[in-house]
C-alpha cells in the first residue's frame, strides 16, 4: 500500500519573559525557587479573584505577529477552555478561542527541496497552569503535588498549516522559529520548559495523530521520526493508524498512546466576562521590528563578506550573532571559519552555550592566530584549555599566558631551518630516496622535522620549506 | 428532553457528583427548564453583544506575592510546600 | 481605634458568622454597624457563600468593598446569610438554615442576600451590603420592606466578590431608608484598578426630593399575568404619588422581555458552571485525603459540598454551553441580551426612569417553591436590568396582605443619582 507524502503540522507554545505573569503581578522569575512563593489570590485562583491583562505580553505577541507576517484581528477576545486538571487551578484555562491575537503569516524556512514558506494559521496568548508532579507508584499510594509558580505565566501559542513533510523540516522550522523568538527578545530559550511543541503528523489520505509533550528541539524530530515508522509499519501490515493523541517518552524516543480524557472533552469554550476585549491592531505599525535573522544572515554575508553556510550557521542563535560580531573585526573570515567550525563543536561537546567563550579572551586567540604566533593546532589546544577551565568553574588564563606556559611560540624560522638541517643529515637514506623520486620519503623527512620542532611547525610551511631546502642541496 | 443518559454525560463533564435518585430528578427539572429556555431558538438573527470598553491593560510590574504559608493556609492538605491533590489516573 | 460589641438576637438566622468585638477607626462611616454577604471575602473572617465546601475557608484578602468600608470607619459586624453562592430568591438554599423574613417569621426574606435584609429590617444592623445577579438585592429588599440598590454595571468593584455570575452581578447598599443606603453608597463606588470591569464613577451626592417633570416609563409587560393582582395595584398607586411630585407617568413597553429571563439564566448558570469550577478541595475547603483518582475524588467532593440547586445550576450552564446539547443557547442569550439593552435604549430617550413592581408577589411562605422553574420565574421582573447593566432600586411603596410591597426603579446607565432621588423623594412623601 502506498503511504503517501507525510503531513506534518506543529502547534508550538512558547513563555513569554515578561517581568510578572500574564494576569497578575507575580514574578515570573520562579526557577529554581521553592514551591508555591510566586502566587497571590488571582493566579492561585481563590475565590473572589481577578485577572488583569499585562500590556508586555499583548507588545511582545504583537511582535512576533509582526515578525512572521500575521494579520491582526480588530477586535481579539480571551475565553475560557472549561477542564478539570489539578494544575489548572480555577478549573478553567484563560487562553483565545475563536478570536485571537493574529493569524495567517509565514515563516520561510529551508525545505528538503529548497527555501519553502510554512503558513501560520494563527498565534493567540494564554496562561501557563501550574505545575503537577506524580507521586507515589501503588494504586492506593499514588498522589500529586501541584505547585502553582508556572501558573499564570503568559505564553504565545503558534500554530503552523499542516505544510511541514519532514521531521528534518519540522526541526528546521523550530530553529528558524526559535532564533527569530531570540532575536525579538521576547523568549529565554535557555530556560526550561520555555518552549513546547505538539505535532500532528499523518500520511496523506489517512488519520492525523496528535503527538504531545515534546519540550527539546531534538526530541521533535525524534518523536516524528518514530511516529512515521510506527504508522507507515501500521499501514504495511494493512492495519489502520488510528486518529488519537500520544504521548512521547523523551527518554525511550517512542510514542506512547494516551489514554487522557482530552479527546471526548468538550471545553465549553466561551468568552471571559472579567477581560474585555483588545483592539489593538493599530498597534502594529508603532512596533519596530529588530534585525530579524534572514536579515542578519544577508548582512553577515554583504558586511563581513563571509560564506553563506558560515553566515548561516552563526546567525543562528542571537547570542551566537552577537558573539561573532563583537570578535569579527580585525579579520571577520577568519573569526567566521574559528567561531563556526572550530569553537562552536568545542562547545556542543561540553554542553556549552555561547556564554561559556569569554569574547576578549577569544579575540586574544583569533590575534595570535592571525598573526601567524601559533599553530592551527596549538589553537584548539588553547580553546580547549580556556573552556575546561569554564567547566571546572575556575578563571580561565588568557591565551598568551597558556602559550607562554606551555611554551607553544610558532618555532621561528630559523629554529626550523636547523631542524631540517640536522633532519637532513640524521636521515639521509630518506633524503636519497627523495631524490630518487619516491614522494612518500618527503612526507617521512617533514614528520621528523615536526617531532624535532615537537609540533610548533606549520606543517603546510615546512613541505615547501623543505622541498625548497632539499631540491637545492640536489 | 434530556434523558438520564443525558444527565449522566453532563455531570461527568461537570464532575458533579449525583446518585440515582438525583439524575432522574435532574433529568426531568432540566428538561422543563431547558424547554422553557427554548424561546431563545425563536431568534433567527445572532447579534453580537455590543462591546464598550475594551484594551484594559496593566503595566508590567511585579507585586509582592503571597508567603508560601499564605499561599497555602487554607489547603487542606499539604506536603513540602506543595498542595496535596488525588491521583490523576 | 474605637471598639463596639455585637450581640444580636439573631432569631432570624440572619447571620453565619458575627463578631462579637469589632473595632473601627474614623471616618464618613464611623461607627456604623454593617453586615456583609457571606460572599464577600473578609480578610481572617471565614467566607462560606453558605455552603459546605467553602467551610472554613479563611480568605487572606479583604474585597475591595470591604477595604473602603473599614477605611471609611465603618464596623464589620458580621457575615451574613444567603442562598448558595447567589443561587436562589429565598434563602432556603443554605447550608446553614433558612433566614426568615423578620416581618413574618414563616415567610421567607427573599434572596439570595436574605440575610443582609433581614438584618437590616429587623433591625440588627444599620446598614448591610450584598450582591444582586437577577435581582438578589431587590428582591430579598421588597419581601423584606427596606431599601435595596443594584448598582450601575461596574460602578462598584467586583474584586472579592465570589463570583456567581460575572457578566451579570453587582455588590449593592441595602438600608431602612434612602439617605442610609446612599451614604453607604457613596463610600462603595469608584474605580478598582484590580477589577477589569470596574469603571470610574464615583458617587458622591447630596439628595433631593425634587422630581418635577421626570418622566416615568411603565412598562405593561412588568404588569403581566403571573403578577399578583394587589402588588401591581400598590405599585400603580406609588406611580400615582409620583405623578403627585411632579412626575408624568406613561405606559411603554418592553417587547425583548420575553426573552429576558432565559437569557439570564442561559448567561448566569453557564458563567457559574465556569466558575464554580475552582472548587475542588486543593487550595481551599475540606482536605480530600482519598486513594480515588483525580475525577472521582473531585465529582464526591461536589456531590456531598455542593447543594441540589447549585448542582442543578452547574448542569443548566453546562448543558447550555455544550457543544453536543445545548451550545447555541450561549450565543442565543447574549443576541437576547443585546435586544434587551437596546430597548432599554430606546426606552430611555423617552424616560428617565421605568418603575414596576420589583417582584411578581409578596414573600412566599417558607418551603412553598418547590418548583426551581417557578422560583426562576419569580426574578422575571428583576432580570432586565442585570442584563443590560443599568441601575436598578426597590423602595417600600405599601403592603398587600400584611407583607410589603417593592416599587422597582430602572433608570440609565450611570444615573443611579436620579433613581436615588426619584426613591427618596417617594419615601419623604410617603411618611
Amino acid at each position: 500500500m502506498e503511504e503517501g507524502e507525510i503531513i506534518i503540522g506543529l502547534e508550538i507554545h512558547c513563555q513569554l519573559n515578561t517581568k510578572s505573569k500574564l494576569f497578575c503581578g507575580c514574578s515570573t522569575d520562579f526557577r529554581d525557587n521553592e514551591p508555591n512563593t510566586h502566587t497571590c489570590p488571582d493566579c492561585l485562583g481563590l475565590p473572589g479573584s481577578m485577572p488583569r491583562l499585562n500590556k508586555q505580553a499583548v507588545m511582545y505577541a504583537l511582535k512576533v505577529a509582526k515578525a512572521l507576517n500575521c494579520t491582526i484581528r480588530e477586535d481579539s477576545e480571551f475565553s475560557r477552555k472549561n477542564y478539570f486538571y489539578p494544575d489548572l487551578n480555577k478549573g478553567f484555562q484563560i487562553t483565545q478561542h475563536d478570536k485571537p491575537l493574529a493569524e495567517w503569516g509565514k515563516l520561510l524556512i529551508d525545505g528538503d527541496n529548497g527555501e519553502k514558506e510554512i503558513r501560520i494559521t494563527r498565534i493567540h496568548i494564554e496562561e501557563d497552569p501550574g505545575r503537577s508532579v506524580h507521586m507515589g507508584t501503588t494504586d492506593r499510594g499514588k498522589y500529586t503535588l501541584v505547585d502553582y509558580n508556572r501558573a499564570g505565566i503568559p505564553l504565545i501559542e503558534i500554530v503552523t498549516e499542516p505544510d511541514l513533510r519532514s521531521p528534518k523540516e519540522a526541526r528546521k522550522f523550530l530553529n528558524k522559529l526559535r532564533a527569530t523568538l531570540e532575536y525579538l527578545n521576547v523568549f529565554d530559550s535557555e530556560k526550561e520548559g520555555s518552549l513546547r511543541v505538539d505535532a500532528n503528523i499523518s500520511h496523506r489520505g489517512f488519520a492525523r495523530v496528535e503527538v504531545k509533550n515534546i519540550s527539546s528541539y531534538k526530541g521533535v524530530e525524534k518523536a516524528l521520526t518514530f511516529e512515521i515508522t510506527r504508522q507507515r509499519n501500521l499501514l504495511r501490515r494493512g492495519q489502520t493508524v488510528a486518529r488519537e493523541t500520544r504521548h512521547f517518552v523523551e527518554a525511550r524516543g517512542v510514542t506512547t498512546s494516551s489514554r487522557s480524557k482530552e479527546e471526548e472533552n468538550d471545553y465549553r469554550y466561551f468568552p471571559d466576562p472579567d477581560l474585555p476585549p483588545i483592539r489593538v491592531a493599530s498597534w502594529v505599525d508603532g512596533i519596530l521590528l529588530p534585525e530579524l535573522p534572514d536579515a542578519r544572515r544577508e548582512r553577515f554575508i554583504s558586511q563581513y563578506g563571509i560564506s553563506p553556510e558560515h553566515s548561516k550557521t552563526l546567525t543562528g542563535g542571537l547570542k551566537l550573532a552577537e558573539f561573532y560580531e563583537s570578535v569579527a573585526m580585525e579579520d571577520p573570515g577568519l573569526a567566521a571559519t574559528w567561531t563556526a567550525d572550530y569553537l562552536l563543536g568545542e562547545l556542543n561537546y561540553r554542553d556549552f552555550s555561547i556564554d561559556a567563550m569569554p569574547a576578549e579572551l577569544f579575540k586574544e586567540l583569533l590575534t595570535l592566530v592571525k598573526n601567524s604566533a601559533i599553530t592551527d593546532k596549538s589553537a584548539v589546544e588553547i580553546l580547549r584549555i580556556i573552556l575546561d577551565a569554564v567547566k571546572e568553574g575556575k578563571n580561565p588564563e588568557r591565551p598568551q599566558e597558556i602559550v607562554t606556559r606551555l611554551g607553544l611560540a610558532k618555532t621561528s624560522g630559523d629554529q626550523i631551518t636547523i631542524a631540517i638541517q640536522e633532519v637532513i643529515a640524521e636521515q639521509k637514506a630518506a633524503v636519497e630516496d627523495y631524490h630518487a623520486g619516491k614522494m612518500p620519503a618527503l612526507n617521512f623527512l617533514v614528520g621528523q622535522v615536526m617531532k624535532k620542532c615537537r609540533g610548533r611547525a606549520d606543517p603546510g610551511n615546512l613541505n615547501s620549506l623543505l622541498k625548497e631546502i632539499l631540491d637545492k642541496k640536489a | 428532553m434530556v434523558t438520564t443518559d443525558d444527565v449522566r454525560k453532563i455531570a461527568n463533564l461537570a464532575d458533579i457528583g449525583l446518585d440515582d435518585e438525583e439524575i432522574s430528578e435532574f433529568a426531568k427539572q432540566c428538561s422543563g427548564i431547558l424547554e422553557y429556555f427554548a424561546v431563545l431558538d425563536t431568534l433567527d438573527q445572532d447579534k453580537p453583544l455590543v462591546h464598550e470598553r475594551y484594551n484594559i491593560l496593566r503595566e508590567d510590574e511585579v507585586l509582592p506575592s503571597l508567603s508560601q504559608e499564605e499561599s497555602l493556609q487554607n489547603a487542606g492538605l499539604k506536603e513540602k510546600g506543595y498542595f496535596k491533590a488525588p491521583r490523576v489516573m | 481605634m474605637k471598639k463596639l460589641s455585637f450581640h444580636p438576637d439573631d432569631s432570624v438566622n440572619a447571620f453565619i458568622t458575627t463578631i462579637p468585638e469589632v473595632s473601627y477607626g474614623d471616618g464618613p462611616l464611623s461607627g456604623v454597624t454593617v453586615a456583609v454577604k457571606d460572599n464577600i471575602s473578609t480578610r481572617g473572617i471565614e467566607t462560606t457563600c453558605a455552603s459546605k465546601i467553602l467551610k472554613g475557608y479563611i480568605p487572606p484578602f479583604d474585597a475591595h468593598v470591604v477595604t473602603l468600608l473599614k477605611d471609611a470607619g465603618a464596623a464589620i459586624v458580621g457575615k451574613t446569610n444567603m442562598d448558595e453562592f447567589g443561587m436562589g430568591s429565598s434563602t432556603e438554599n443554605s447550608a446553614y438554615g433558612p433566614t426568615l423574613n423578620p416581618l413574618d417569621h414563616s415567610r421567607v426574606p427573599g434572596g439570595s442576600s436574605g440575610g443582609s435584609a433581614a438584618a437590616v429590617a429587623a433591625g440588627l444592623v444599620d446598614c448591610a451590603i450584598g450582591s444582586d445577579t437577577g435581582g438578589s438585592i431587590r428582591c430579598p429588599a421588597s419581601f423584606c420592606g427596606i431599601v435595596g440598590l443594584k448598582p450601575t454595571y461596574g460602578r462598584v468593584s467586583r474584586y472579592g466578590l465570589i463570583a456567581y455570575a460575572n457578566s451579570l452581578e453587582q455588590v449593592g447598599p441595602l438600608a431602612r431608608d434612602v439617605s442610609t443606603l446612599s451614604r453607604l453608597y457613596s463610600v462603595m463606588a469608584g474605580y478598582d484598578p484590580r477589577d477589569g470591569t470596574s469603571v470610574d464613577r464615583p458617587y458622591s451626592h447630596t439628595l433631593s426630593a425634587d422630581i418635577k417633570g421626570l418622566r416615568i416609563g411603565v412598562p405593561d409587560d412588568f404588569f403581566g399575568e403571573g403578577v399578583n393582582t394587589k402588588v401591581a395595584e400598590t405599585v400603580r398607586k406609588a406611580v400615582e404619588t409620583l405623578e403627585s411630585l411632579g412626575a408624568r407617568a406613561e405606559p411603554c413597553s418592553l417587547p425583548s422581555m420575553k426573552y429576558a429571563l432565559s437569557a439570564c439564566y442561559v448567561i448566569s448558570t453557564s458563567e457559574a458552571s465556569s466558575n464554580l469550577a475552582r472548587f475542588d478541595g486543593i487550595r481551599f475547603g475540606p482536605a480530600t485525603d482519598t486513594p480515588k483518582s483525580w475525577h472521582d475524588a473531585f465529582s464526591e467532593q461536589r456531590k456531598a459540598g455542593f447543594g441540589k440547586e447549585v448542582r442543578r445550576r452547574i448542569m443548566l450552564g453546562t448543558f447550555s454551553l455544550a457543544a453536543g446539547y445545548y451550545g447555541r443557547y450561549y450565543q442565543k442569550a447574549q443576541t437576547a441580551r443585546q435586544m434587551v439593552r437596546d430597548d432599554f435604549d430606546r426606552l430611555f430617550k423617552n424616560y428617565d426612569v421605568i418603575a414596576s413592581p420589583t417582584m411578581p408577589d409578596i414573600a412566599f411562605k417558607i418551603g412553598e417553591m418547590k418548583d426551581p422553574l417557578q422560583m426562576y420565574l419569580s426574578d422575571v421582573l428583576t432580570v432586565p436590568a442585570n442584563l443590560a447593566g443599568v441601575p436598578a432600586l426597590s423602595v417600600p411603596c405599601g403592603r398587600v396582605e400584611g407583607m410589603p410591597v417593592g416599587l422597582q426603579l430602572i433608570g440609565r446607565r450611570f444615573e443611579d443619582e436620579r433613581l436615588i432621588d426619584t426613591a427618596y423623594a417617594f419615601e419623604q412623601e410617603a411618611v
